[in-house]
């Protein structure tokens, strides 16, 4: 009896003393989940969700305090991933938070602009060059097509423009049988 | 020579005799050349040239964008009349930037600079080529520039020349061969001389004895001792660039690494040409040779400018009146034209085609898991797997079965009894996912810069934060320090005001002190070199401004004594 008590005891000291040791020694910093979610996420920083850009987002989701169905770039595709990661049922988009759109880009109507410096604070991603009472101008390859400059603006004269398609982003399409013929 | 094998392969039906029959021929000059920018792998090049400028031929019209793109030029002398979206030869049917020119007949060339290759560095001579426009005219249009850099381990076992051309219809390599053996073989030597190869293997499929002949004599004629002409067996794809280095040397590229790694490159036959004439010669990319085939009176090779319209080219070989389409390419692997689109450098054959020709494919039926397509495959790759895969946009998986060694030869699409189009299928899927990875680079950046930004203004609102705390204990401490300083005569008023509001009080003396001094610092800029009369007269305004002030002084004490 004394004997099986030891060695149990024994056995158990030396695992929770392992234990112990792995959880410092391989400890996880940052929540990984939270990571993996804002993989997923667009990047777009557009704060349509309700939260201060993606990342945050992404935290709200991990503690359960947002659904997976506010953003609106990330659109169907991006919740059936989500929803995938997290194990939890496909929702179509909130209409509250927007809807998917093409994707866009800023441009500044040079003629127009008076170089106030508003849009560059708000563009999330520093995709706006520009300085006091000179021309501003987008980085279109870095404009995630937020839409936050936009409002800013005194002189309305940034525009989105949806990206066309083009020899250089143009895809071959999936191969389509026709039902009609094949019978 | 002790040739090799590769597996899987098709023999389709050749018709390579009918445009063998006549040599080469100068295609006239057309009415207008629409020269597209962006004609190589790699970044687009940017427009040199405006709407009205007069070009002379070879003259650069595009700029390299960076080293993995290649420039373009103007292919005869006239004037720019347009530089305007175009429709491409692409599959897509859309519009691309081109420079259209009015030729003036008048074929001026604009100075011709060569380049010594055994006195050059590498470099230069890589950046010139760049600037010549070489592209690979196998149909890749891969720089060349690029392939010409010896491997990690320095110089080449086998330099090959690829002279193969396995697709049904195509004869332009082969009338190349036939009619300009020697330059070809020059532009090998200075290829290797470039590469550092230890032999060069031009390899030539069976079905072309004439060609083989012709580069045979080429190569004792220069003497050239480490070259050898091989004859490869006539079977599609032999001329793919991993199965013609396979039958070569034996050696298997595996999948992800560069053949260069392992001591061999391989170029087509054109290329070496056009390589020699760039430096030897000074004269960029801006013709090549373009077979004219299919459903037509007189199928033969032409010599043709880059940008010559299409259907100006077809109609000097006569096609039959029921020619429904132009398929740039070969049966394999070209595409159907979408209307009259430039010739460019991939353009390596236009064929014609008819309802009788190329009938409309039959209808695409269940894959029955044959497995014909697994052994018609020369990646030994297993098309079924990557169908099923890319038909349900399992592209994860697609890829783990190698998706991306697919050379898109079309043996698989051929040999499938339930014609199916592997081979559009496998199009969609790299597509796909190349789409998905673009946007997964642009969402990893953009995290990147928000990150880089939100740090950015943290560490600001910090440093704001900072400087503001030690000027308010500077001040506080002069205040203090008064205090301290002259504590008898005042004793009465300092008990009064408490420590706060000296602080405040000394902190906006301080900003009238600072801006006092920044008004002091400020000259006009403009004021060094005044002639005396200018001087005058900015004495003679300066004195009306004392004394505006010094009225409105004296006006204010008024005031103030009423």
């Amino acid at each position: 009896m004394l004997t099986a008590l030891i060695v149990m005891s024994g056995i158990a000291l030396v695992l929770g003393g392992l234990l112990g040791w792995a959880s410092v020694k391989f400890k996880v910093e940052g929540d990984p989940l939270v990571d993996q979610i804002d993989a997923i996420l667009p990047q777009t920083q557009c704060g349509q969700c309700g939260f201060p850009g993606c990342k945050p987002y992404a935290t709200a989701i991990a503690k359960g305090e947002a659904d997976i169905n506010c953003c609106p770039p990330g659109g169907e595709e991006g919740i059936r991933k989500l929803a995938d990661l997290l194990g939890r049922e496909f929702k179509a988009l909130s209409a509250e938070h927007g809807v998917e759109k093409p994707k866009q880009v800023a441009l500044i109507i040079e003629d127009t602009c008076i170089g106030c410096t508003l849009c560059l604070q708000a563009c999330p991603v520093d995709a706006i060059i520009g300085a006091a009472k000179q021309m501003h101008t987008v980085v279109a390859p870095l404009c995630t097509g937020c839409e936050l400059c936009v409002p800013p603006c005194p002189v309305n004269c940034i525009v989105m423009k949806t990206v066309d398609e083009s020899v250089d982003n143009w895809k071959w399409k999936y191969p389509v049988v026709e039902i009609r013929k094949a019978s | 020579m002790n040739l090799f094998k590769f597996n899987g392969g098709v023999k389709p039906d050749y018709h390579k005799d009918e445009s063998v029959s006549d040599p080469i021929a100068k295609a006239p000059l057309p009415s207008q050349l629409v020269i597209p920018l962006h004609q190589s792998i790699g970044g687009i090049p940017h427009p040199l040239v405006r709407p009205g400028q007069k070009v002379l031929k070879g003259e650069r019209i595009g700029a390299a964008d960076g080293n993995v793109s290649s420039a373009v030029h103007a292919s005869t002398s006239g004037k720019v009349i347009a530089v305007e979206p175009r429709l491409m030869p692409h599959p897509s049917g859309l519009s691309a930037l081109c420079v259209v020119i009015e030729p003036d007949g008048e074929e001026r060339w604009i100075e011709k600079g060569r380049l010594d290759v055994n006195s050059t560095p590498p470099d230069v001579l890589r950046d010139f080529l760049r600037d010549a426009g070489v592209v690979g005219l196998g149909g890749a249009v891969f720089p060349s520039h690029l392939k010409l850099k010896a491997g990690k381990s320095g110089g080449l076992e086998a330099l090959i020349i690829n002279g193969a051309e396995c697709e049904p219809y195509i004869t332009c390599d082969d009338l190349l061969m036939r009619e300009q053996a020697e330059t070809i073989v020059k532009g090998a030597a200075t290829m290797q001389t470039m590469l550092t190869a230890k032999t060069v293997l031009i390899g030539i499929e069976d079905n072309k004895p004439e060609a083989f002949e012709a580069m045979k004599a080429a190569v004792a004629k220069l003497a050239e001792k480490t070259m050898e002409v091989v004859m490869v067996p006539t079977r599609y794809p032999a001329g793919g660039a991993k199965q013609l280095i396979r039958v070569l040397t034996g050696k298997e590229v595996p999948h992800g690494t560069r053949s260069t790694d392992y001591g061999v490159q391989c170029f087509n036959v054109a290329t070496a040409l056009s390589i020699y004439r760039a430096l030897e010669y000074g004269e960029p990319l801006i013709s090549r040779i373009v077979t004219v085939t299919g459903n037509v009176g007189r199928a033969r090779n032409y010599e043709v400018l880059l940008g010559t319209p299409v259907s100006e080219l077809v109609a000097l070989a006569d096609p039959r009146p029921d020619t429904n389409r132009l398929i740039m390419g070969g049966p394999m692997m070209g595409f159907t034209l979408p209307g009259n689109t430039p010739v460019v450098k991939a353009t390596n054959c236009i064929i014609a085609g008819s309802p009788k020709l190329f009938p409309e494919p039959p209808p695409e039926m269940p894959c029955i898991r044959c497995g014909s397509c697994s052994r018609a495959c020369p990646h030994d790759l297993q098309p079924f797997e990557l169908y099923w895969f890319s038909r349900s946009k399992n592209f994860g998986k697609a890829q783990e079965y190698f998706l991306f060694d697919c050379i898109e030869c079309g043996c698989c699409s051929y040999v499938c009894p339930s014609n199916i189009p592997l081979v559009d299928y496998f199009r969609f899927a790299k597509s796909e996912i190349w789409a998905r990875e673009k946007d997964k680079d642009a969402a990893d950046s953009a995290r990147v810069r928000f990150e880089f930004r939100t740090e950015r203004e943290e560490r600001e609102k910090a440093e704001k934060a900072a400087r503001l705390a030690a000027k308010t204990a500077a001040a506080l401490e002069a205040a203090a320090k008064a205090q301290a300083a002259a504590p008898a005569p005042g004793e009465a008023a300092a008990p009064a005001a408490d420590p706060a509001a000296e602080a405040k009080k000394a902190l906006i003396a301080a900003a009238l002190e600072k801006a006092r001094a920044q008004k002091e610092q400020v000259h006009p800029a403009n004021t060094e070199h005044l002639t005396p009369a200018q001087e005058a007269q900015v004495n003679e305004a300066e004195a009306r401004r004392a004394q505006a002030a010094r009225l409105a002084e004296t006006a204010g004490k008024t005031t103030d004594g009423t």
